[in-house]
């Protein structure tokens, strides 16, 4: 009898949590969304801050966020998907291979201002891109490397070996056969797998601190040396700088619901997407 | 075209990711050794004032290294067990139809940028913690280690639910067979045979804590002083970093101190990093005989 009622009071402890988890997600989400509503507004989202930052909108931070993503993809994703290739396609086991496996793990669990004193020493002073879009854009593509290399390889790997076969069959080379019939199946689920890297390097602040991002400019950054604003920095001045903190609450609960909007809605598409094409391989 | 090319060129990209761990290592090195020219590697590590504006700068980390492992063990006691019952729930307990929405929300719930968690601990938190429990400031180390508390639940439970996943069937339907409950074979049979795969996943959390920045920088309150109280202000390694990296001239003592710091972080962090890798090594052999 007892066994059963430990049982029963179990599987309440587990639902509970379970649930707490889904209602704690779900009443930050509704909170951020209840007061940042108010500020919400065409305005807010295509003007510039005004007035010492007390006033006008976020449209350079915006930019700025979707600048920096831009750069950090560009690198992050030819880089990353050829390590996924040489990983799923070329690697054989030795130390070559261990030791990049090795470095791939660990860079993962870098800490995120580690990588911005890392983007600071060798960007900024050594390469002297100064503190620009450039630099703190490397410093989140060394970031989201891992990220991608992890799901590029998975996404390769995920490709039945008979499509290989077929392909050496019909007298293919190995270079032929990845990059016309390995790489193309695979597409789908490695660009997911980038959306979902996206999400991620949209909402990251430690590393662009001293990298690149401003704590205040009038304008759009034009070149690739110049500063920009970024989402996360500026609800960072905003909630603790300034002599304003109080009187720019409305701005600040704004700020996060855009940077929630965009970061969310980006995952959430990956997230969906991915589902789908695990749908359609079964 | 010779037709090695493209591996050649695919093997050399590849690289890339091994020159970026050594330079990472190699400049962090070259702009955190030159502090022990000015102190003593005994007075960074054990000192306990941290004042690096004065002159002559006070340089003892202590603070900041006790700070960084108070709240990232309290984040764990309060995130971990959290995360084993979301774990076991997933795999063990869940109806498909709940699955369907908790492993999405578990999910978006590790997408949430970290900032976003700082501002609530600053803004929401901090004010009600003030007034519930009559603080000076509700900036402190429960605040941040709730918070980040938060961030580690999903990277916790996802792990553990992938190494619960992993145990084979069988053993539950033999346990089964015996007569026991549900929970009897969760507790005597699955945690066990799971438990190196659960030993990693917290231990990966625990490393993601450690290298935290945005809500212990936003919601720890920031004094540079050991903790007495779970109400005290801390200032970790990663929010000193963040927060005097700005405005500190390059080249200054205070620079390579802050670098000193990172290294400290890279340390702590690789080396939890390759334990876990190590028990997950040891678990998968388990398997495998």
């Amino acid at each position: 009898m007892s066994r059963k009622l430990v049982d029963r009071g179990a599987s309440i402890l587990l639902w509970t949590s379970a649930a707490l988890l889904v209602l704690g997600l779900l009443s930050i989400l509704a909170y951020l969304m209840a007061n940042g509503a108010e500020s919400m507004s065409w305005e807010f989202v295509t003007r510039p801050p005004r007035d010492n930052m007390t006033k006008g909108g976020i449209s350079t931070p915006i930019i700025g966020t979707l600048q920096l993503v831009i750069v950090s993809m560009v690198f992050a994703i030819p880089v990353g998907v050829a390590t996924g290739i040489f990983f799923a396609e070329y690697a054989t086991e030795g130390p070559f291979t261990t030791a990049l496996r090795l470095c791939v793990r660990c860079l993962a669990g870098v800490p995120s201002v580690v990588y911005g004193l890392f983007g600071l020493s060798l960007f900024v002073v050594f390469l002297n891109f100064g503190s620009s879009l450039l630099s703190a854009g490397l410093t989140l593509a060394c970031l989201s490397l891992p990220l991608i290399v992890t799901a590029s390889e998975t996404a390769l790997l995920a490709v039945p070996q008979d499509f290989r076969l077929a392909s050496y069959a019909l007298g293919a080379n190995k270079w032929q056969t990845v990059r016309k019939v390995v790489l193309p199946a695979a597409l789908p689920t490695i660009l997911t797998g980038a959306i979902l890297s996206v999400g991620r390097v949209a909402g990251e602040t430690a590393p662009i601190i001293f990298t690149g991002a401003a704590f205040f400019t009038p304008k759009v950054a034009t070149s690739l040396f110049d500063e920009v604003m970024a989402l996360p920095y500026h609800i960072m001045v905003l909630a603790t700088a300034g002599t304003h903190i109080e009187q720019t609450r409305p701005i600040q609960y704004g700020t996060v619901l855009v940077l929630i909007l965009l970061v969310m809605g980006v995952s959430s598409l990956g997230i969906i997407l991915r589902a789908r094409l695990r749908r359609n391989r079964r | 075209m010779d037709e090695r090319i493209p591996g050649w060129l695919i093997t050399l990209t590849a690289s890339v990711s091994l020159f970026i761990m050594v330079f990472l290592i190699y400049f962090l090195l070259q702009e955190g050794i030159p502090t022990l020219r000015e102190v003593s590697l005994k007075e960074l590590l054990l000192g306990f004032d941290w004042y690096p504006t004065e002159e002559p700068p006070a340089l003892g980390m202590a603070p900041l290294i006790v700070g960084s492992m108070t709240v990232t063990l309290l984040s764990a006691v309060m995130a971990v067990p959290f995360s084993f019952l979301i774990a076991i729930f997933l795999s063990e307990v869940a109806p498909s139809w709940f699955r369907e929405i908790l492993k999405p929300a578990l999910e978006l719930l590790g997408f949430l940028p970290s900032i976003v968690l700082g501002f609530l601990g600053m803004v929401v938190l901090a004010p009600w913690l003030q007034e519930r429990f009559d603080l000076l400031s509700g900036l402190n180390l429960f605040n941040a280690s709730l918070l980040m508390g938060a961030m580690i639940v999903p990277i916790v439970a996802s792990l553990a639910e992938e190494s619960l996943q992993a145990v084979p069937r069988e053993l539950r339907d033999a346990c089964y067979a015996l007569g026991a409950t549900r929970w009897e074979t969760i507790r005597k049979v699955v945690l066990p045979a799971a438990l190196p795969g659960l030993l990693s996943a917290s231990l990966l959390g625990i490393m993601r804590g450690l290298g935290e920045t945005m809500v212990v920088l936003m919601a720890a309150g920031g004094a540079a002083l050991v903790p007495i109280s779970i109400f005290d202000p801390v200032r970790p390694l990663t929010s000193a970093i963040a927060a005097e990296m700005g405005e500190t001239p390059v080249g200054s003592a205070h620079y390579h101190a802050l670098f000193f710091a990172g290294l400290l972080l890279l340390t702590m962090t690789l080396g939890i990093n390759l334990i876990s890798m190590w028990i997950e090594k040891k678990g998968k052999e388990r398997w495998m005989a």
